[in-house]
């Protein structure tokens, strides 16, 4: 064994520790927010792991994409909802435990007899890859066109319906006096967001 | 093309030669760019700190330190001594593990994206093809480790402080990409090393900012929202929330932040001379101006003095960036949050689509000038 592969069975041994730690942390913890955080490290140890198979960008682009977007929104949703609350035991609570446990072991099972049937046997002669982007890109625009597409589709409705969630309508008053500056509310009045299947027919008010 | 000094071939050759087997000499070599990266990181952060001081003081007509060492060099040396001897607080019902964690983690990906900074050929810790997008990744965790020290400090400023690094970052990031991403499609690289080759040649005319002037304001713009400096400090925003998630800071922890800050404003920086400005290439194409002159490429001589003036042009053209973000302190106030976030998301976003829009269309039409 030289160098580059002691190191890489130290990291991998490491990475793997560390991530399962975190899962765990994040799955048995009470504090909500360790949970958050420790998720965040199950993504960079998950980054490491990817780093170890030669998968460059795909670690940087699980970085920026899971910690730096993904964590920070869920950790920004916690920390704006900051309600410290005794949660009640819910009756019959084994139902759902149970059920949770069923499909994990399911998961588990399927995961597993896939990692098993799997051939993992590496081609002894398999050309090194110069730059993983460049590959990336090929396999995007050629092989794998339809899923990206549908991903790009996928975001786009998710940004849609970010800015129908966002967007809010102020009600103005526009009948000002004659001569005088119509006066601006400190204020804006918002209009009341009812869904459309509530409201029926009938025209909103204005 | 020639490669110019190679210290890492130099270094272990000259071990070997000295009876080290080839794997030691390697193990020998391996720390050393590291250690002198860090050193090189923190001088310029003792140099930020003392221009920060210098150049506030000329802008209100102050002399600013004087007697601490010569021109009050020694300022920050002093400050750093201060901040060590310090009492170490963790405020009352605090979170101490998070307390403690924050800092670091604000920390460490600002030093470990010093890895694909180049001054050089072969000048750089390493060449990874993923380059710039490396820093970009890195520069997303910071915002966690603000959110950490916000909540961990049980104080209502420092979680206000925290959120608006975190709402800051993550808007500024995308038209900072967006940036990015326009150069590198020039290049057709995302290497450091590439990015620069690619504007070496023709001298001061081969640079980015020709090509890319919209592309070097909204990187600058962004990079100063990602440093969290003056028209863009509302984390920290002293008359409105105290200091925002340092509020609770004290001795070396705060230390972390503060150094922190400076490397990533040296670091946004070196970036902007890196991408839009040559990186260590000369005004003038100076490997043109010696074969003009007949002296040959591989001159030891020659490689060394162009290996100096290199890293002299990287440094100089960073800190001209770093003296124009001062000067932008002193000149410009602070933005509202909700304009910060408007000029986030409503100016610099479409506006980084329609340049990188303009860039693949422009290097469809003139792939000569634009990278074809």
């Amino acid at each position: 064994m030289n160098l580059a592969e002691g190191v890489q069975t130290i990291s991998f041994a490491l990475l793997a520790l560390m991530m399962i730690g975190a899962a765990l942390g994040v799955v048995l913890l009470d504090n909500i927010v360790y949970s958050a955080f420790l998720l965040g490290g199950v993504f960079i140890s998950i980054s490491g792991l990817y780093l170890l198979l030669n998968a460059d960008f795909v670690s940087a682009a699980q970085i920026l994409i899971y910690v730096g977007a993904v964590n920070v929104l869920i950790l920004f949703a916690i920390m704006l909802v900051n309600k410290r609350e005794d949660f009640s035991p819910v009756p019959r609570r084994w139902i759902r435990k149970g059920g949770a446990a069923l499909v994990s072991v399911g998961l588990f099972a399927l995961l597993g007899t896939m990692v098993v049937q799997t051939p993992w046997v590496i081609p002894a002669n398999l050309p090194a890859t110069t730059s993983t982007l460049i590959i990336l890109g090929e396999h995007f625009f050629s092989d794998y066109l339809l899923p990206f597409e549908l991903a790009s589709v996928l975001l786009l409705m998710a940004l849609v319906g970010a800015v129908v969630l966002a967007r809010r309508e102020y009600v103005l008053d526009d009948e000002a006096s004659v001569g005088e500056m119509p006066q601006l509310p400190l204020q804006l009045p918002e209009r009341p967001k009812e869904p459309v299947a509530l409201s029926g027919t009938s025209a909103p008010s204005r | 093309m020639n490669s110019g000094i190679d210290l890492q071939q130099s270094v272990i050759e000259i071990l070997s030669n000295l009876g080290l087997p080839p794997g030691v000499a390697k193990l020998v070599w391996l720390p050393l760019p590291m250690v002198l990266m860090l050193v090189t990181a923190v001088l310029g952060v003792f140099t930020g700190v003392w221009l920060e001081r210098k150049i506030s003081a000329a802008a209100q007509q102050r002399i600013g330190p004087e007697y601490i060492g010569p021109l009050g060099i020694l300022a920050p040396a002093a400050d750093g001594l201060k901040l060590l001897f310090k009492e170490d607080i963790t405020p009352g019902n605090a979170d101490a593990v998070l307390f403690t964690i924050g800092p670091a983690l604000v920390v460490i990906p600002v030093f470990l994206s010093y890895l694909v900074v180049p001054f050089g050929q072969n000048m750089l810790i390493s060449d990874l093809s993923i380059g710039v997008f490396l820093w970009i990744a890195l520069s997303s965790i910071a915002p966690i480790g603000l959110l950490m020290s916000g909540y961990a400090s049980n104080n209502k400023y420092s979680l206000l402080g925290g959120l608006r690094a975190a709402a800051q970052s993550i808007s500024y990031e995308i038209p900072l990409a967006l940036a990015v991403l326009a150069v590198v499609m020039m290049s057709n690289s995302l290497s450091t090393i590439d990015i620069v080759n690619q504007q070496s040649g023709y001298g001061i005319l081969g640079w980015n900012v020709w090509r890319q002037p919209v592309g070097l304001l909204l990187f600058w713009i962004a990079a100063l929202a990602e440093c969290e400096r003056l028209p863009f400090d509302l984390p920290e925003a002293e008359e409105e929330i105290v200091a925002g998630y340092q509020t609770e800071y004290s001795g070396m922890k705060f230390a972390l932040f503060y150094i922190g800050s400076y490397v990533n404003l040296v670091l946004s920086a070196l970036f902007v001379a890196i991408l839009y400005f040559g990186g260590w290439g000369f005004p003038v194409p100076l490997e043109q101006v010696a074969s003009l002159l007949g002296v040959s490429e591989t001159n030891a001589v020659f490689q060394v003095v162009m290996a100096a003036i290199g890293i002299v042009t990287t440094l100089l053209k960073a800190y001209f960036f770093i003296f124009l973000a001062i000067l932008l302190r002193w000149t410009v106030p602070r933005v509202r949050i909700d304009q910060l976030l408007d000029l986030g998301w409503k100016f610099l976003l479409p506006v980084g689509l329609a340049n990188l829009l303009l860039t693949a269309g422009l290097k469809l039409t003139f792939p000569f000038a634009f990278g074809g």
